[in-house]
């Protein structure tokens, strides 16, 4: 009976001394979170690499995770509109509402870009607060870190202490990490590439890529047989060295390209866990810099 | 950016008029690498950053979130679908089919943030022969926390799987028949609805609802001030691996039928065009429901399977009146009034596969039981008591969707819910939405 009694007690004060509970987004928000909170905190992944974060599911276990959660960590900029209005309003749970301190939007700490002139769904999906895929520059990490880990500590007072010396020794590690990319991916400064889908303005930005072309007629929309045709008969006058797409997208569309135009596919982690080597942050850069590079051969 | 700024008003305080000195230009140069290191400790410290960052527009961009959907039809159907489903002809029979080319309903949804406490949602239909009607029109918390989520107004059941969504998210161009004539559709009903989700790493929820009984079974009833309808039902839910995630739920609803009269029902002297009954008694509804979607690595996309099928079974208890005369008719009927009890049930099973990425095709078959009626001797040479006949129905769709906000679709359908009247119907619709990018439900 005593027994009982102490594990429901457990049950119902272990909460209070719980690790930070926190539901992240997309899996590289997750990967920084992990990085920034170490053991003070349990992160929850809602989605993988491998799948496109513009088209996932309000699924039950989501919502059930975000109920408990004390802290959300998106992309923001409209990427998780399609699904995560749902979760938050069904989760019953007013700590990750939209504009409170347990609501994280990464977007909201970097310089955005794309962001459009014109809103018309004519466009395709675009979004009003710009290019949401802002995770492909490594340099987006610092900013956020900074305000991520000062979100930590604003939720967890006691380890404020904690969660600022993990954000400083990221920062060095990063700084270190930027250098060594930026060095290694100077070959691919100016080399003009081809795009699936219009998520790479960051890490063209970063790495100084020139995209010469999308496969989608229109963000968001599948390409037809017909388009990528057009595009093969725009490549002959302005060649590109490869094609990128994400580990979550059809090949088909780049590989029918790729075979005519007789460039390579660039299949990128897009995330952390997207491909093998991209195992944590600093392997999506490491990985996604060496398959760039492999697209040069 | 900022420090700068209070770099560049420093230096500004710190300089005298006169030319400064190289003693001068020493210690100014000191106060600024001071400043710097100053300003870099209250970064890396957090104290700055715990700030708030802008407010993202999100779903209040347009403040509040305004969506339009406009759906148009051709339908090509060989039998008159007013004729109801055998044994069903006391439930309704709000087909919506119409032949050639027709508009259907334009759904105008407005959605906003009250206040820090309130969300209201409305859900207008406009009627292509003119009218509006609200479909949904209600407040719901957004800070009770716990868990709890409470809804005022009118709204949707949240029972069942398919009762809760638009006609606009429909994977067919119509309802199965279960839902057609067991719930005119949809279960709507003005009243509250209290939701609860456990706190498991496992979706559990359970829903209660009171309403007045508005929508069938319900009788609205205006002279009473008690509830007319309530329900109670529960959903568990859960992801198998990164591919598989699924819901379950059963659901109980319970209202008092009152003086509900039912025209052109099939009697055994078979009258012509039938008889009109009423009926008054209790109808409590059972169902269970399951989702099933299979979508590789959580991607909708090319090869993902959504598998669904619900059952519902109903008994009404109570008293019939046979060939009732209403109060504004010409002619007296028999007007005979004894017992009559039914348990009726129907379910649907449906596929849909997302053969390429544009390209969906779905199967879905229906099937009802009329029952056995417990008919009262009074009545017994009158009320058919058993069909014995089974209605069916298979339907087959193909959708193109274009993008996310746009949706055509062809759907072939053999409806043998009516004995004798095989009906063979083509439909040919477009659904598609403009305005604020509304986020689906499971």
């Amino acid at each position: 009976m005593q027994k009982i009694l102490y594990v429901f007690l457990l049950l119902l004060c272990g909460n209070a001394h719980a690790a930070l509970s926190i539901f992240a987004c997309e899996p590289e928000w997750a990967a920084l979170a992990q990085e920034l909170g170490g053991d003070k905190v349990s992160v929850y992944a809602a989605t993988s690499a491998l799948q496109d974060p513009h088209h996932v599911e309000a699924r039950p276990s989501l919502i059930a995770r975000a109920r408990r959660a004390q802290l959300v960590v998106c992309s923001g900029a409209e990427l998780e509109v399609g699904w995560l209005p749902v979760i938050l309003r069904e989760a019953g749970n007013p700590d990750i509402a939209a504009g409170k301190p347990g609501n994280f939007e990464a977007a909201s700490y970097v310089h955005m870009l794309e962001v459009p002139g014109r809103l018309d769904r004519a466009e395709g999906d675009v979004h009003a607060a710009g290019n949401p895929h802002i995770q492909l520059d490594a340099r987006n990490y610092l900013p956020i870190a900074k305000a991520l880990s000062a979100r930590l500590a604003q939720l967890d007072p006691a380890n404020a202490a904690f969660y600022n010396s993990r954000v400083q020794s990221f920062s060095s590690n990063w700084q270190a990490a930027l250098t060594r990319w930026e060095a290694q991916a100077a070959p691919l400064k100016g080399q003009a590439v081809l795009v699936q889908h219009r998520a790479y303005p960051y890490l063209e930005s970063w790495l100084g890529l020139k995209q010469v072309g999308e496969l989608e007629p229109k963000p968001g929309m599948e390409p037809s047989a017909a388009y990528l045709a057009q595009v093969l008969a725009r490549l002959q006058q302005q060649p590109a060295r490869m094609v990128i797409r994400a580990a979550y997208q059809d090949g088909k569309p780049s590989e029918w390209i790729a075979q005519r135009a007789r460039v390579n596919v660039v299949a990128l982690p897009f995330s952390v866990g997207g491909t093998d080597g991209a195992g944590d942050l600093y392997g999506l850069f490491d990985d996604t810099i060496a398959r760039l590079l492999g697209g040069l051969k | 950016m900022y420090q700068y700024a209070i770099i560049f008003v420093a230096v500004c305080a710190a300089l005298p008029a006169h030319a400064a000195n190289d003693a001068e230009l020493q210690s100014m140069r000191e106060q600024i690498r001071q400043l710097e290191q100053r300003m870099q400790q209250a970064e890396t410290s957090g104290a700055q950053a715990t700030a708030q960052p802008p407010a993202s527009p999100g779903d209040n961009a347009f403040n509040p979130a305004v969506s339009l959907i406009l759906s148009g039809t051709y339908g090509r159907i060989a039998e008159n679908p007013d004729v109801p489903a055998t044994g069903f002809a006391m439930s309704p029979n709000n087909h919506g089919y119409s032949r050639s080319f027709s508009l259907k309903e334009s759904e105008l949804g407005i959605s906003a943030n009250i206040d820090p406490q309130f969300r209201g949602v409305a859900t207008i239909a406009l009627a292509p022969e003119g009218g509006s009607s609200v479909e949904n029109a209600y407040v719901q918390t957004t800070s009770l926390g716990n868990g709890l989520n409470l809804r005022m107004g009118r709204f949707f059941s949240g029972q069942g799987y398919l009762n809760e969504q638009h006609a606009h998210a429909w994977d067919f161009a119509d309802q199965p028949l279960v839902y057609r004539i067991f719930w005119d559709n949809q279960l709507g009903d003005d009243g509250l609805q209290l939701k609860w989700l456990a706190p498991t790493d496992t979706f559990v929820e359970i829903g209660a609802e009171i309403g007045r009984g508005r929508g069938h079974p319900g009788t609205d009833r205006e002279d009473s001030n008690g509830a007319g309808a309530t329900a109670l039902f529960a959903h568990i839910g859960d992801d198998i691996g990164a591919s598989n995630s699924w819901r379950a739920g059963i659901s109980l609803h319970h209202t008092r039928r009152v003086d509900a009269v039912s025209d052109n029902v099939p009697d055994l002297p078979g009258t012509v065009d039938g008889v009109s009954n009423r009926f008054s008694g209790d109808s409590n509804t059972y169902g269970l429901d399951m989702v099933w979607k299979y979508t590789p690595n959580g991607n909708t996309g090319m090869g993902s399977l959504k598998l669904q099928g619900e059952y519902f079974q109903r008994r009404q208890d109570g008293l019939l009146t046979y060939d009732y005369t209403a109060p504004n008719a010409t002619t007296a009927g028999a007007n005979i009034t004894d017992s009559y009890s039914i348990t009726q049930s129907g379910w649907y099973v449906q596929g849909v596969y997302q053969l390429m990425p544009r390209w969906r095709a779905g199967l879905r078959y229906d099937r009802l039981d009329p029952g056995t009626a417990q008919v009262g001797a009074l009545n017994s040479a009158n009320v058919i008591s058993n069909h014995a006949y089974t209605p069916t129905r298979s339907t087959l769709m193909l959708d193109f969707n274009p993008s996310e906000f746009s949706r055509l679709r062809l759907q072939l359908a053999q409806d043998k819910s009516r004995e004798g009247l095989t009906d063979n119907q083509l439909f040919l619709q477009y659904v598609m939405s403009l305005g604020a990018h509304g986020a689906h439900q499971f």
